[in-house]
């Protein structure tokens, strides 16, 4: 009678310890990074995100659902040419996430020890925008060549720069600008104003800026495209806010919200 | 001696950062860096331009100091306070509001389109019309203050001479001021050179047309800084020339700055 009482309690203790062991080592599944709840403790504070300019509206609406997801967290964002953005990446400036609208800008934060790796999350072609009562008659691509057309570029090391004379090269033209912004969205304003005639930036660009352009857009078989690629950066100050951000970016909840602004897959 | 420990952190503030420009400038590669078209095409339009902007500022701001500082009129301070704004303005805001006057859909700017088809920006013009202003208001301000402090009785006694009021301005008044208006109109043709904001939003950037100097810089620091540190080293070799050259104006007791 002992021994199986003993061996009876035994079995009970044995069976209680196992049933706890099971229970305390599940987690719950990390769903897209928008609504789990057990890893908001981890995200907090600051998260500065460097991200080019054609990001602008994607990213605003991205860094919204970010905060609202992880309450305590606030998503600083600072857009600019990926090109002005890599050096100041390289020169010190305080970041934990880098957005580039090119591969080459990336390379150069990594080259220097910026960051160690990045994915590329979408990317985006050309497309030409006009003033809305587009006075000089720009009806397609070959209209930017015609004498007394004038025509905003990005600066040549800015990737929407580079791009567009791609796209120039593609069709074998030569296109004499008036002007060369320092990012997209002086190129975009300057078409805006209606002080040129024409500009060429992103499909993306020419989405979010409505009734305020006119797009002409660039047939497939000369456009060109860019990659966009995205990094936590090596400084990091807060490195786990910078990895949730990328996460989020990289969900499938995120990858919804740039499609719906006009980027292609990467 | 009090005076002596600010007085030294000051003048090492403004020291420091030249000093770290001569310290990393590539001396050995200089004249390659240079000898690159688009540094020296931007190096002759900066110059050009900051001294049109500079005749200009002298022949419509002289007038204006000599009305600021002799015409007894109500409402000259409000004046006063209008032709000052663009020194405190930001350039950029200068620049914008530049364009939204004289652009190509701009308030004044729409006339001349559609009369002529000509709009300033992005045009060789346009980067003088920006440059002249946010550089006049130095010039002003500095002819303004030599004219209230000309005497005024050697003007008198040139009127009772039988001298006209034209002759008694290029005669008298004016040889009185001319230390000022020399060292005006150094001030006017630096700001004028140095000019980044209002250039930029106004006229555009493009090399040989709007493409001045702080523009190359700006460029180039995006691409590769080398280049942006040569170009820098020139433009302070020429402020440091045009600051000798002027010396002796510049420092003779007297002259009203």
């Amino acid at each position: 009678m002992r021994s199986t009482r003993s061996a009876l309690l035994a079995a009970a203790a044995l069976a209680a310890l196992v049933g706890t062991a099971g229970c305390g080592s599940s987690t719950p599944a990390r769903s897209g990074g928008a609504t789990s709840a057990s890893d908001s403790a981890g995200v907090h504070g600051t998260v500065t995100v460097l991200a080019a300019a054609s990001l602008t509206e994607a990213f605003g609406t991205l860094a919204s659902q970010f905060e609202a997801a992880h309450p305590g967290a606030t998503v600083k964002l600072s857009f600019g040419a990926s090109s002005a953005l890599a050096q100041q990446i390289i020169a010190g400036a305080p970041a934990d996430v880098f957005a580039s609208a090119a591969t080459k800008n990336m390379q150069q934060v990594i080259t220097a020890g910026g960051a160690s790796s990045s994915s590329n999350f979408v990317a985006n072609v050309m497309e030409i925008a006009v003033p809305p009562k587009n006075p000089a008659h720009v009806g397609q691509l070959s209209d930017l060549a015609r004498p007394g057309v004038k025509v905003a570029l990005c600066q040549a090391q800015v990737p929407c720069g580079a791009t567009a004379r791609a796209v120039f090269d593609k069709a074998g033209m030569k296109v004499t600008p008036v002007t060369e912004e320092a990012d997209v969205k002086s190129t975009l304003s300057k078409v805006e104003t209606g002080e040129v005639d024409a500009g060429v930036v992103y499909v993306t660009d020419v989405r979010s800026a409505g009734s305020k352009v006119t797009g002409v857009p660039i047939p497939a078989s000369v456009n060109a495209s860019t990659e966009y690629p995205i990094a936590t950066l090596s400084k990091a100050a807060n490195a786990a806010g910078a990895q949730a951000f990328v996460a989020y970016v990289l969900s499938p909840a995120g990858r919804a919200v740039l499609a719906a602004d006009g980027f292609e897959k990467p | 001696m009090l005076l002596a420990v600010p007085a030294a952190v000051g003048f090492a503030f403004l020291l420091l950062p030249l000093l770290a420009l001569l310290i990393r400038a590539p001396w050995r590669g200089l004249g390659e860096l240079l000898s690159g078209s688009a540094g020296l095409t931007a190096l002759r339009l900066s110059l050009e331009c900051a001294t049109a902007a500079t005749v200009l500022s002298v022949l419509f701001g002289v007038p204006l100091a000599w009305l600021l500082a002799r015409v007894r009129l109500p409402g000259i301070g409000l004046l006063r306070a209008v032709v000052l704004l663009p020194l405190v303005l930001p350039p950029v805001v200068g620049g914008l509001a530049l364009l939204l006057a004289l652009g190509r859909n701009g308030v004044f700017g729409r006339f001349g389109y559609s009369a002529f088809g000509y709009s300033l920006p992005f045009t060789t013009a346009g980067v003088v019309v920006a440059e002249t202003f946010v550089a006049m208001p130095f010039l002003v301000i500095t002819v303004e203050g030599a004219i209230r402090s000309a005497d005024r009785e050697l003007e008198e006694a040139a009127a009772t001479l039988g001298a006209s009021r034209f002759r008694t301005f290029s005669r008298v008044t004016l040889p009185l001021i001319m230390p000022s208006l020399l060292a005006g109109a150094v001030l006017c043709w630096a700001r004028a050179l140095g000019e980044f904001g209002a250039t930029i939003t106004f006229a555009g950037n493009f090399p040989g047309t709007t493409q001045t100097m702080p523009l190359a810089v700006y460029n180039a620091l995006e691409s590769d800084p080398q280049p942006a540190v040569a170009l820098s080293l020139v433009l302070l070799l020429v402020a440091v020339v045009v600051l000798a050259a002027l010396r002796d104006r510049w420092l003779r007791p007297g002259s009203a700055l």
